[in-house]
């Protein structure tokens, strides 16, 4: 498991500095918009890792429910917590984008920035959730509310996308097509990216089996002192 | 015991209470007559940029008040071990859960039509669309609060610092809801778009919602 790890870490340094170099020399200039449009390549395929991080967070969460089993409550931790950060980049990215491009930093009718930060704003909920817990249920309460959080999805994005077409958007490029170039460097950029959030989500998942196996010894450990 | 046996015994017990207290109303009348006051003095609109604001205004003043009385609706509970003594008994949990969100939403819905001559009176409101349909609008927006209000509640009181959890977990998931109450008040006091879209999506939402809910509260009322 350690080799494996360790393979898995060097493909992702070596994709994610081809990406890098795909992304700023490689692509095409685009014609409008000019250098900005290359933060496309990190913004699109964040929000497509974050987007999956966030379908295994419901799927880990309805898998605890029927199995109870303390790995998919772990997984379904690190993938919220995962997701939050690319989707942090992909919120912070998309203003530095639209400001040069649609003049302001944030469009209240943009469907897609919009619903982005509503599943952040759901996730960041769900591991204060995680963190302030006292119950010794968490597990399934997270998942209870993981299940809320993905129920709501589709009801955020219909309820913006009907608040968009009453209110003009300053969206100008709607449904154009991808230069094959441009399309070659997204799809690098986001294998790069998910090698990238499967390197830190198995970091992390490590990282809480033994967080977990030092809780569980210490408490052993009281309890013999407490029995002497 | 049967479902209506409990759900009936647990919503008269919970409205006498309030009732006899005056708790929750009080203090959810208080705060929301407070929002009008504080919003007239700082912007001072006129009967047509009311019209405009007076929806997000009147739901954000109505979602924080009902944090007052959905906080209190499990905490109560917590003394003298009530909710212990509800867990090993044989009662079903749905009831339970049914009960105190219909009692919530009793309350809140006393709260809306005490405040609403209120609104009408300090944003000089009249609606140039069709009034009535505020009424379903009311009713369906309120359950939508109150039934995830309710169920987060429960969530709620197996934290630390529980007061300040609980619209931590239901104001984000309340956004298209919200969205949902504003934009079909503002369409009908403007009279410039149909609500229709806004109350279907209400409709679609209770429905998801109440469902998810009762089939989840079991596990959260156990998850001591």
């Amino acid at each position: 498991m350690k080799r494996g790890f360790s393979i898995l870490a060097i493909i992702t340094a070596l994709l994610l500095s081809f990406a890098l170099y795909e992304a700023l020399v490689a692509a095409p200039t685009e014609r409008t918009m000019g250098d900005v449009q290359r933060i496309f390549y990190y913004h699109v395929p964040s929000a497509w890792t974050a987007l999956l991080l966030f379908l295994i967070n419901f799927v880990s969460s309805i898998v605890y429910f029927i199995r109870k089993s303390a790995k998919a409550d772990i997984l379904a931790l690190v993938s919220a917590e995962v997701g939050v950060v690319f989707c942090t980049v992909v919120l912070v990215t998309g203003p530095i984008w639209a400001k040069p491009v649609w003049g302001i930093w944030w469009d209240p009718a943009d469907i897609r920035l919009n619903s982005t930060l509503a599943l952040w704003l759901i996730y960041i909920s769900y591991l204060i959730l995680r963190k302030f817990s006292t119950s010794s249920k968490t597990a399934s309460i997270a998942a209870a509310w993981a299940v809320f959080g993905a129920l709501d999805v589709p009801f955020v994005f219909f309820s913006i996308w009907f608040f968009r077409t009453q209110h003009p958007s300053p969206v100008i490029a709607q449904g154009g097509s991808l230069d094959p170039a441009m399309g070659r460097v997204l799809l690098i950029n986001w294998a790069a990216f998910l090698c990238l959030a499967w390197l830190v989500c198995w970091t992390r998942y490590r990282l809480e089996v033994l967080k977990r196996e030092v809780e569980e010894a210490q408490a052993l450990e009281s309890l013999h002192e407490v029995s002497r | 015991m049967s479902f209506l046996t409990v759900a009936s015994a647990t919503l008269k017990k919970d409205v006498r209470l309030e009732w006899r207290s005056k708790d929750a109303i009080n203090a959810m009348l208080f705060f929301s007559l407070l929002v009008v006051v504080i919003f007239s003095f700082a912007f001072d609109p006129t009967a047509e940029e009311s019209r405009r604001i007076a929806g997000g205004l009147v739901w954000v003043a109505f979602l924080f008040a009902a944090v007052v009385a959905l906080n209190q609706t499990w905490a109560r509970e917590l003394r003298n071990q009530v909710l212990d003594a509800y867990r090993v008994s044989p009662a079903p949990a749905n009831p339970l859960f049914l009960a105190k969100a219909v009692g919530n939403f009793i309350f809140v819905v006393v709260l809306e039509a005490l405040m609403t001559p209120l609104f009408i009176m300090f944003y000089k409101l009249r609606a140039l669309g069709p009034g009535w349909e505020l009424v379903p609008i009311a009713l369906l927006g309120t359950w939508a609060l109150v039934v995830n209000g309710t169920f987060f509640a429960a969530i709620s009181i197996r934290t630390r610092a529980r007061e300040i959890m609980l619209p931590l977990l239901l104001f984000p998931l309340s956004i298209p809801a919200l969205l949902a109450m504003v934009n079909a008040t503002t369409s009908i006091l403007t009279g410039e778009e149909s609500a229709r879209f806004w109350i279907a999506l209400l409709v679609a939402y209770d429905v998801v919602f109440t469902t998810a809910c009762l089939l989840l509260f079991e596990t959260v009322l156990e998850a001591e």
